[in-house]
C-alpha cells in the first residue's frame, strides 16, 4: 500500500449504502482500483464487489480450539492422573479416559474460553485495534451516515465518481 | 434487496434516517443527566455501599455471621449465587442465539441485555468467592498447586467444574459485549465536540473506521462468538444445577436439574430485561427502537419459559411419588407442606401461574402490566432457588438435626448490596455506552423501518 510507486488517492463520499454498493460494481468494471471503503455499518456483499478475499478468522477460531483442548486434556492428565492421583468416594483416578467424563464440564468451558479470546486478540491484530489508536477513518462522518470510497487517482476518475452518485469528493 | 414482507411490524417506527438512529443513541451520551437518574443512582450507590459494609464484616469475622448453621449450610449465599447468574442469561441469549436463528428484532435490545448478564455475572460471582472466608487465598480455586506445595485442584468436583464455567461465560461475555461497542464508540468519538469525552471515547474505540475488511471480520468473529456463546450459556446453568444433582440430597438428586435451570435462567433474565428496558426506553425516549412489538416477543419467550419450569416443578413431584423412595417423597412434601410452605407457594404462584397471562395479546402488549409481572417473575425465581435450596437441607435425615434458616443483617446487606451494584453499574452504563447496537440496528433500517416498509409498499402499487 505505501510503496514508492502507489498513485495519490481520490475520496469520495456517498450518503446511501445501495449506491455505494452500485458504484464501487461499477468502478470496478471501469478498471478503476477500489483500495477502501469506509461506511458505518457492515454493507451486505461488499467484500465480494470490492474483490475482497474470504476472511479465514474463523478458520483460526478453529485452530484455537484445538489447542484449547490440547491445554486442558494435558492439564487434567498431568495433575489428576499422573501428579497426583486421588481415590474420591471409592472412585480412584486410574486412567484419563475412565476419568473423562467427569473432566467434560473443564474440557469445554476451556476449548471455548481459548477459542473466544485468541480468535478476538487475532481481530484486534489484523485490524490494527488497540486503545487509543488514531482514527482510521479519514472523514468522521463515515461513522454516523456517510460511506466513503476510496480509489487510485487517474483519468475520469472524478467524473466516473460523480456519475456513480458521490456527492463530495476530495483529493487526498 | 431490502425488501420484507409487509405481513411483518417494522422494527424501528417513525420516520427515519441513518442519522436520526445516531443523534438518537447519542443523546444520553451527549446531554447532562436528568434528575431522575441521580436519585436512582443515589439509591443504588446507598444499597451498594450498605452491601460493602456486608462483606467487610464478613471479611472481617467471617461467615459465621451470616445465618447458616449445622443443618442449612447453603442458604442465601448460594440462593443469590444462582439467581444472579440466571438473570445474566437472557442477555447471552438474545445477542447470541437470537443472532444464529436471524431473529432482526434482537438489534436493539441485546446491548442492554448483554450490559444486564454482565454486571449480573459479577454480582453472582460476589457470593461464592465471599463464601470461601478466606477471600485472600481464593487463588486456591485455580489449578496450581495449593499452598504451591503439590496438591492440585479437583477436576472431578462440579465447585471447580462452575469456576471454570464462570470465568469463561463473564470473560466471553465481556468481549462479545466489547467487540460489539468498538463501531458504536467510534460513532460517539468522531461525533464528540467536549475534549476530555473525544479522548476517552477514542481510547475505547481501539481506532475503529469501517474499514470494509474489518467488517467482514466483524461479521464473522460476531458469527463464531455467538456460536460459542450459544452451547457456552446452556453449559453455565448446566454446570450451576450439578452443584445440587450430583449430590445425595433428596430434592437435589435429580437428573431433570440441567434443562430445568435453564429453562429458568432464561425465563429470569428475560424478566430482568423487561424490568430494565421498560425504564430505560421511558427515560431515554427510545420508544421507536423498543417497541411494544420487542416487549410482546420476549413476553412471549417468558409465557414458554414459565410453562418449562412449570412442566419441571411438577415433573419433580411425580417423580418423587413414582420413585418411591421415601426421603425424596418427604422432601417433596415437606416443600409443599412443611415449614417452609408459604415459599413453595409464592414460587408456584409467581413462577406458573403469572406467565400464564401472557396468552391473552392485550396483557402482553400492556407495559404496566408487564413491568409488574416482570418484578413478580424475579421474585417467585428467587423463591425457587430458597425452596431448592433451604428446604431441601433443612430437614435432615435425623429428625434431631432438623433446623430453619434465618438470615442475619449481615445476609440481607450483602443481598441487598449486590441489588444495588447492578443498578450502580447499569445506570452508569445507561449514561456513557450507546444503549443501542446503532451499527447493526442501521443495517435493518431499509428493510424494516416504518416509513422505508411503506415506501416499499407504495412502489409495489407504482410498478404494478
Amino acid at each position: 500500500m505505501h510503496t514508492t510507486d502507489s498513485k495519490p488517492l481520490v475520496r469520495a463520499l456517498y450518503d446511501d449504502d445501495d449506491v455505494v454498493l452500485g458504484a464501487v460494481k461499477e468502478l470496478r468494471a471501469q478498471g478503476v482500483a477500489v483500495k477502501e471503503v469506509y461506511s458505518p455499518f457492515p454493507i451486505h456483499g461488499l467484500d465480494k464487489a470490492m474483490g475482497l478475499k474470504e476472511t479465514r478468522i474463523a478458520m483460526a477460531a478453529f485452530m484455537y480450539g484445538l489447542l484449547g483442548l490440547t491445554t486442558i486434556v494435558s492439564i487434567t492428565y498431568f495433575q489428576m492422573i499422573v501428579d497426583w492421583p486421588m481415590n474420591i468416594g471409592g472412585k480412584p483416578n486410574a486412567t484419563w479416559g475412565w476419568n473423562m467424563p467427569a473432566f467434560v464440564p473443564v474440557v469445554f468451558e476451556l476449548t471455548v474460553f481459548f477459542t473466544a479470546h485468541l480468535m478476538v486478540w487475532t481481530f484486534f491484530v489484523l485490524n490494527g485495534l488497540y486503545p487509543g489508536r488514531a482514527p482510521q477513518n479519514p472523514d468522521p462522518r463515515t461513522t454516523d451516515d456517510l460511506f466513503m470510497i476510496e480509489v487510485e487517482e487517474g483519468d475520469h476518475v472524478v467524473e466516473l465518481l460523480k456519475k456513480t452518485g458521490a456527492i463530495e469528493i476530495t483529493h487526498a | 434487496m431490502h425488501y420484507e414482507s409487509p405481513v411483518r411490524e417494522p422494527l424501528v417506527l417513525g420516520d427515519k434516517t441513518y442519522h436520526d438512529i445516531t443523534l438518537d443513541v447519542v443523546r444520553p451520551v451527549e446531554s447532562t443527566a436528568p434528575k431522575s437518574w441521580w436519585i436512582a443512582f443515589g439509591i443504588a450507590l446507598a444499597m451498594f455501599l450498605w452491601g460493602v459494609g456486608g462483606i467487610l464484616w464478613t471479611i472481617a469475622n467471617g461467615i459465621g455471621s451470616w445465618g447458616l448453621n449445622k443443618t442449612v449450610g447453603w442458604a442465601w449465599d448460594i440462593t443469590n449465587f444462582v439467581w444472579w447468574v440466571g438473570i445474566g442469561h437472557a442477555g447471552t441469549l438474545i445477542s447470541a442465539v437470537l443472532l444464529l436463528f436471524r431473529q432482526k428484532w434482537r438489534m436493539s435490545i441485546n446491548r442492554s441485555a448483554e450490559a444486564m448478564t454482565i454486571f449480573s455475572v459479577i454480582q453472582a460471582a460476589l457470593f461464592p468467592v465471599m463464601h470461601m472466608g478466606r477471600v485472600w487465598v481464593s487463588y486456591f480455586v485455580l489449578p496450581i498447586p495449593n499452598q504451591f506445595g503439590s496438591l492440585w485442584v479437583n477436576f472431578n468436583s462440579p465447585l471447580l467444574w462452575d469456576v471454570f464455567a464462570l470465568s469463561t461465560y463473564l470473560s466471553v461475555s465481556t468481549v462479545f459485549w466489547y467487540v460489539g461497542l468498538i463501531p458504536d464508540f467510534a460513532m460517539i468519538r468522531d461525533r464528540a465536540i467536549n475534549p476530555i469525552q473525544k479522548h476517552v471515547y477514542r481510547i475505547l474505540a481501539f481506532g475503529w473506521g469501517g474499514k470494509a475488511k474489518h467488517w467482514q471480520r466483524f461479521e464473522e468473529v460476531s458469527l463464531v462468538l455467538a456460536g460459542l456463546a450459544t452451547p457456552l450459556v446452556l453449559s453455565v446453568h448446566t454446570i450451576v444445577s450439578m452443584d445440587f444433582a450430583t449430590s445425595v440430597i433428596p430434592g437435589w438428586h435429580t437428573t431433570i436439574f440441567p434443562p430445568y435451570f435453564v429453562a429458568g435462567a432464561i425465563f429470569s433474565g428475560f424478566a430482568m430485561v423487561q424490568t430494565l428496558l421498560i425504564i430505560v426506553r421511558k427515560l431515554f425516549k427510545m420508544e421507536d427502537y423498543i417497541t411494544i412489538q420487542h416487549i410482546e416477543m420476549m413476553n412471549i419467550i417468558i409465557m414458554v419459559t414459565g410453562s418449562i419450569v412449570g412442566v419441571a416443578y411438577i415433573t419433580e413431584l411425580f417423580i418423587a411419588y413414582y420413585s418411591g423412595v421415601e426421603y425424596e417423597q418427604y422432601a417433596f412434601l415437606n416443600r409443599a407442606t412443611g415449614p417452609y410452605w408459604w415459599a413453595y407457594w409464592s414460587m408456584m404462584t409467581c413462577n406458573v401461574f403469572s406467565p400464564q397471562f401472557m396468552w391473552s395479546k392485550k396483557l402482553r402488549t400492556n407495559l404496566v402490566f408487564t413491568f409488574i409481572i416482570s418484578i413478580v417473575v424475579n421474585i417467585g425465581m428467587w423463591f425457587e432457588r430458597f425452596v431448592i435450596i433451604v428446604t431441601s437441607l433443612h430437614r435432615d435425615y435425623l429428625p434431631s438435626s432438623w433446623a430453619m434458616f434465618s438470615p442475619t443483617s449481615i445476609d440481607i446487606a450483602f443481598y441487598m448490596g449486590t441489588i444495588g451494584f447492578f443498578f450502580v453499574l447499569f445506570l452508569l452504563y445507561a449514561r456513557t455506552f450507546p444503549v443501542i447496537a446503532q451499527a447493526e440496528l442501521k443495517t435493518i433500517l431499509k428493510s424494516s423501518g416504518e416509513s422505508q416498509k411503506k415506501h416499499h409498499t407504495e412502489d409495489d402499487h407504482a410498478h404494478h
